[in-house]
């Protein structure tokens, strides 16, 4: 049985955060712009828009679209990433997408694009995650009209034991039943936006894990908004 | 008629989704939402109460056009009825050739403003195509030589200040006309590069310093600094 | 958005007296920021800051077999992406003529100097050597991308340190740098871009002025005085005159620059 007394390789409790980091306004040039890091894991996003949207077949008479692009650059890994899109990314930009337009109200900017470039500088695993939360600050940053802010994180599994926040080490956890990841984002009141699960679980556990991701994004929330509000001296 | 406020809405940076106030005194007004007795933000700035109303005064976002807004454009296009004018905002806007004071043969639209020309124009309707600029009026017209410089559109009033007090103060300080479009293009010019200089450097400051209290005082300290050199 | 022709005319009437808008003369640089080891997984890292233009720069190396034509030599690979994130004026997709221009131009000044000891790469001749890559990254365009990158890629360099290899493995251990530095010579290869503007001449342009200059010459060259890349770019022509100028303005620049970034290659 998941035990609340698993030692986790970096020491961490169960249900810790790596020490988090959020600034915005990294990006003087964007509309808005922003960093987030877990640990290690440093994503940055930056906001343009909204503006026209091109090319002009992609327009949505109805309201504005939102696109997403994340990319990890070629040295945030140990074995070097060739430059270019690759499928992965591919998927993470549109999952990214998925997780934040929930949160925008956008409606009233028809033909226009929202771009939200999201670029990894260096990963120790949950790279979608702090991408996902630097852009929802990005967003806010730029002036978006939204709902609310949505915090992402990774809820993992290492054998029997439910955590928060992989890092790489756990992500190659092999032991017993090995490493399940479960990256989640939820908006404040606890809406779910983005979930995705890879690996082995019972449906117990992830009912559980989805409470635990519950309780983090809310630190997390606060970590963005604490960024926001500090960006402007009054 | 005053409304008396029991507590007042103190003024704070306040992000999407956030609750501003509670209970039924309040109205909701730009920028925000009221969803049962609960003011919430929709948008990241400041949170400002007055008579009863809440609203966010944003420091980033698109350029909203208004009709009678002052705006500052850039000739990007010329077709057969006018030129096509990029207002640095997502919208498309036009100045067809009648809402020029002059008669113009077919043909002759380049003569009278130009590919890259910089123009002063008033926003006349805003339709589903987009905005319909006009440059009938004094004061606007083709913009002959000076300084432009971009801030965010959301900044355009406290450039200007309450009923003028801001821009005024930095026209006298640098000597400068000021023309300050809506949609956050300002055409500078004066009778030398530094004053203009000058202005650019004031709005910049204040461009950056949007929310600061007392921020008429810090820039009356610039222009002392500045002029000293 | 575009800088306007009328700022444009300021700017050339400006420079004619010798000034520029932000207060500096005409051979004078921005405040230079480097920061070096930025990143945890490149063998070598930088970011460099001139004015609000922010690159970052990392170094990875592998262990690869070498290319035909230099059997005992180590490989060099320079990259370059303009990111759509750092200036609405870069788009999505491929790598456009500027990000390859600016590749290329950097490879070029690492490359001909012959900065980087290749030989001293070499692990057995004709099979393995090891393969130095070097990516540059704009974070924020403010002008003057291709001198912050050339500053980036030296620095990052500079600081390079060789992962263990596993030779009976023959797996490089990654995140175990040795004490071993990348094999560098001592000459630095520093790039300077000299720009032509109505009828004067400057150099680290910020944006606005990028936009009005009309011919610009990129060298690259050591502050011992040796040159070993030049390219001209922009469309206007430039006289016999104006190019030993900007020979001139760059070698001065050159030792000024160096003398500003001289503590982050130690």
């Amino acid at each position: 049985m998941a035990t609340k007394t698993f030692k986790r390789p970096d020491g961490r409790k169960v249900d810790e955060t790596r020490p988090m980091q959020a600034k915005v306004g990294v990006v003087p040039n964007a509309d808005g712009s922003a960093l987030f890091s877990f640990g290690d894991t440093i994503a940055i996003a930056a906001v343009y828009g909204p503006k026209k949207m091109h090319p002009q077949h992609q327009q949505d008479p109805e309201k504005g679209t939102l696109r997403c692009r994340y990319n990890m650059i070629s040295f945030s890994v140990d074995d070097r990433i060739r430059p270019g899109p690759s499928r992965r990314s591919t998927e993470i930009s549109k999952i990214t997408e998925w997780s934040l337009e929930p949160s925008l109200l956008i409606k009233n900017y028809p033909n226009m694009v929202i771009d939200v470039h999201v670029n990894i500088l260096q990963a120790n695993a949950s790279t979608r995650c702090a991408g996902i939360n630097a852009a929802a600050m990005a967003l806010a940053h730029a002036g978006i009209p939204m709902k609310n802010i949505v915090s992402s994180v990774s809820i993992g599994k290492l054998d029997k034991n439910l955590v928060v926040d992989l890092n790489k080490d756990e992500e190659d956890w092999e032991e017993g039943e090995g490493s399940t990841d479960i990256p989640i984002t939820m908006t404040p009141n606890g809406e779910i936006t983005h979930i995705q699960l890879d690996g082995r679980i019972t449906k117990e556990q992830l009912k559980e894990g989805i409470e635990l991701a519950r309780k983090s994004t809310k630190e997390i929330y606060e970590v963005q908004k604490k960024a926001l509000k500090d960006s402007i001296k009054t | 008629m005053e409304i008396k406020n029991k507590d007042q809405v103190e003024r704070k940076i306040v992000i999407p989704g956030e609750v501003i106030s509670k209970g039924e005194d309040y109205l909701p007004g730009e920028g925000t939402e009221k969803i049962g007795n609960e003011i919430i933000a929709r948008r990241y700035g400041l949170a400002e109460e007055s008579n009863r109303l809440i609203k966010i005064i944003s420091l980033s976002g698109i350029y909203e056009p208004r009709n009678g807004n002052l705006v500052i454009g850039r000739v990007e296009n010329i077709t057969f009825y006018g030129w096509v004018i990029d207002l640095d905002s997502p919208e498309t806007s036009f100045l067809h050739m009648q809402e020029v004071p002059k008669y113009i043969n077919k043909g002759g639209l380049s003569d009278v403003l130009d590919i890259g020309d910089m123009v002063v124009a008033k926003v006349l309707e805003i339709t589903s195509r987009g905005i319909d600029l006009t440059i009938k009026s004094r004061g606007l017209g083709k913009i002959d030589e000076g300084i432009i410089i971009k801030v965010n559109s959301n900044k355009v009033p406290r450039i200007i200040g309450k009923a003028g007090s801001m821009i005024n103060l930095i026209k006298e300080e640098s000597g400068c006309n000021i023309t300050v479009g809506q949609n956050g293009l300002i055409w500078i010019k004066g009778n030398d590069v530094e004053s203009e200089l000058l202005v650019k450097k004031a709005i910049m400051f204040v461009a950056e310093k949007s929310f600061t209290q007392g921020l008429t005082d810090e820039l009356k300290e610039l222009f002392k600094k500045e002029k000293g050199k | 958005m575009k800088t306007t022709r009328i700022t444009g005319e300021r700017i050339k009437e400006y420079l004619e007296k010798g000034k520029r808008f932000d207060g500096r003369k005409p051979e004078e640089f921005r405040e230079i920021s480097v920061e070096t080891g930025v990143s945890k997984k490149a063998e070598g890292s930088a970011r460099v800051k001139i004015g609000k233009t922010e690159v970052i720069v990392g170094v990875k190396l592998n262990v690869t077999e070498p290319y035909p034509d230099s059997p005992n030599k180590g490989n060099l690979m320079v990259t370059s992406e303009l990111l759509p994130l750092s200036s609405g004026r870069f788009e999505y997709g491929p790598p456009r003529f500027p990000a390859i221009e600016l590749g290329r131009l950097i490879d070029r000044a690492i490359r001909e100097s012959k900065f980087i000891q290749l030989e001293k790469l070499c692990i057995k001749e004709g099979e393995k050597v090891w393969g130095v890559f070097i990516d540059i990254y704009s974070i924020n365009d403010d002008g003057n991308l291709i001198d912050a990158a050339g500053l980036g890629a030296v620095i990052a360099l500079k600081t390079a340190k060789l992962p263990e290899y596993d030779e009976k493995n023959e797996k490089i251990v990654y995140g175990k740098l040795t004490n071993k530095k990348v094999p560098v010579s001592k000459e630095i290869p520093i790039i300077v871009t000299t720009h032509k503007i109505g009828k004067s001449m400057i150099v680290d342009p910020t944006l606005e002025e990028e936009d009005v200059s009309e011919a610009r010459i990129t060298i690259g060259g050591t502050i011992e005085g040796s040159l070993f890349s030049i390219q001209k770019g922009n469309s206007k022509e430039l006289t016999i005159e104006e190019i030993k100028k900007m020979l001139d303005i760059s070698e001065k620049t050159r030792k000024k620059v160096f003398s500003s970034i001289e503590k982050y290659l130690k």
